[in-house]
């Protein structure tokens, strides 16, 4: 525990991902249970085992100048268009560096993770260096494919100055710099803290060695009912790319400034299986671990959590054992809560999930609508939970929380907690 | 025979537009790469691969460092290239 607990707010949001090119559109498509996920119609895609991806909604090149894109890898890109978004709808108008600025460049932070970093510009690259030799390789080559590079770039946009950090835990990357960021803020390190996180992973190696760990679905011939968490006929989980960014703010900063507040983040809890390096631990004790860290460290009623934004990835082991992790640690109080797997629509975005569905949760609680999870046609016996289904549900008035799963290869696990004001 | 100066200016012009974004009429030979047009050290390394291959000119990377200018460019390619 710190010394100085100060309350962190939600002040901004933005995200690029399947479902749309800023966050109202991807809301919209989240509570319209839209999928995000395609057939691969590149030429590479044809021999592989799996053909379905889901592809952001828009090409970020349509969104930033060629000079900016072309230095920057499409992990980058996704992140700094999210960031721009986020950074705006903050009320911020210019970077922390400019004249008049409402935040001090060294009040500051960007924490932005990623779960592989720029693996197509470092792929792409040797295919450079082997087909048209070493002149032809990019100099901008180990600024793009390093994983802190989107971290870094939104910093230098923002001007961020009280630390760019960029936290790796594979799928649980993004929730993981979500969390490092509140704890930025409540240790008094930083008064503002842009964070979230990105992927772009869309390429034949990433896809054949997923597939070859048997972790992603086959179900080439109907990509949209692909990705089915929950479903008894579930077979892997669904690549997806994008990103989603927030901004996170001192309660006491966000006022001085009038700013709008959409939520209170209000902490993390940490655990690690120490089980299996891509195996999640069968009966969720991990997992369970984190919750109750996030529990006893921020004082969270459980009582007030009625929204899970659920890891849940469609994969047959690792959906049941959150499930069996959830019903430990709150119990009874677990019927009340309704689940949502937004994978069903956007796909797994491995790092970037904790940032677009940490976007997804903070705009549950703002809405107060849980979005469905589409393509539960035969619930799974073992999911002894309120799985949100077919449409979205309304939650109740009041005060109320809502956490936000991620999980990662190497045991590592995080849940995010958010609350109305 | 060696190039035309407008002829170089002109497809440098075009080079430093798709690298760095610079409208083409910005690019003029009393022009700072760095100062003026946007282009750090890393892009100014792909500024000398696209003018080698544009200029079939080799430029050695103990030479980058003097062409600070886009005359200074010019003036190197003029004299060195080998078309």
């Amino acid at each position: 525990m710190t010394t100085e607990n100060r309350t962190v707010v939600v002040t901004g949001i933005g995200a690029f991902t399947p479902l749309g090119g800023d966050a109202a559109s991807t809301w919209e498509g989240l509570l319209a249970g839209r999928s995000g996920v395609r057939a691969l119609e590149e030429e590479w895609a044809a021999d592989l085992p799996v053909r379905i991806a889901a592809r952001t909604a828009v090409e970020p090149g349509e969104v930033l100048p060629r000079p900016l894109a072309r230095k920057l890898d499409r992990s980058a890109q996704f992140a700094l268009i999210a960031a721009r978004e986020a950074w705006a709808d903050a009320g911020f108008t210019t970077a922390a560096t400019a004249e008049g600025s409402p935040i001090a460049p060294e009040r500051l932070g960007s924490v932005i993770a990623s779960g592989i970093g720029g693996v197509t510009t470092l792929l792409d690259q040797y295919d450079v260096l082997k087909e048209q030799g070493v002149r032809k390789v990019s100099p901008h080559t180990v600024p793009m494919l390093m994983p802190n590079s989107p971290s870094a770039n939104v910093g230098i946009e923002v001007g961020a100055r009280a630390g760019v950090h960029t936290p790796v835990s594979a799928c649980a990357s993004g929730a993981e710099a979500i969390g490092y960021a509140i704890e930025m803020i409540r240790s008094g390190r930083a008064d503002v803290v842009v964070a979230g996180g990105t992927e772009a992973a869309i390429h034949p190696l990433p896809i054949v060695a997923f597939s070859n760990m048997m972790a992603m679905s086959k179900n080439n011939d109907e990509p949209q009912r692909a990705s089915r968490p929950y479903d008894k006929a579930r077979d892997g989980f669904v690549l997806g790319e994008g990103a989603g960014v927030v901004v996170l703010e001192s309660a006491e900063h966000a006022a001085r400034r009038g700013a709008r507040v959409y939520c209170e983040a209000v902490g993390q809890g940490l655990s690690s299986d120490a089980h299996h390096i891509a195996q999640p631990e069968p009966t969720g004790s991990g997992v369970a671990r984190a919750l109750a860290h996030l529990l006893e460290s921020t004082g969270l009623d459980k009582a007030e959590v009625v929204h899970v934004n659920a890891h849940a990835t469609s994969t047959p082991q690792g959906d049941v054992a959150e499930i069996k992790a959830l019903r430990k640690e709150l119990g009874e109080h677990l019927d009340h809560v309704a689940i949502s797997a937004t994978k069903s629509m956007t796909g797994h975005l491995l790092g970037g999930a904790g940032g677009i569905e940490t976007v997804a949760t903070v705009l549950a609680l703002h809405h107060r609508q849980a979005p469905p999870t589409i393509n539960v046609e035969d619930l799974d016996d073992e999911v002894a939970a309120d799985i949100v289904r077919f449409e979205p549900r309304e939650l109740p008035a009041g005060q109320i929380a809502a956490l936000n799963n991620s999980f990662g290869f190497g045991g590592h696990n995080v849940v995010l907690a958010f609350r109305t004001v | 025979m060696a190039q035309d100066k407008d002829a170089v200016l002109e497809g440098l012009a075009e080079i430093v537009n798709e690298i760095a974004g610079i409208p083409t009429e910005d690019v003029a030979l009393d022009k700072s790469f760095t100062d003026d047009l946007d282009v750090d050290s890393l892009s100014m390394v792909e500024v000398v691969v696209a003018a080698e291959e544009r200029f079939d000119v080799k430029i050695p990377d103990d030479e980058v460092k003097n062409l600070k200018t886009v005359g200074d460019a010019v003036d190197y390619i003029v004299a060195n290239s080998n078309s």
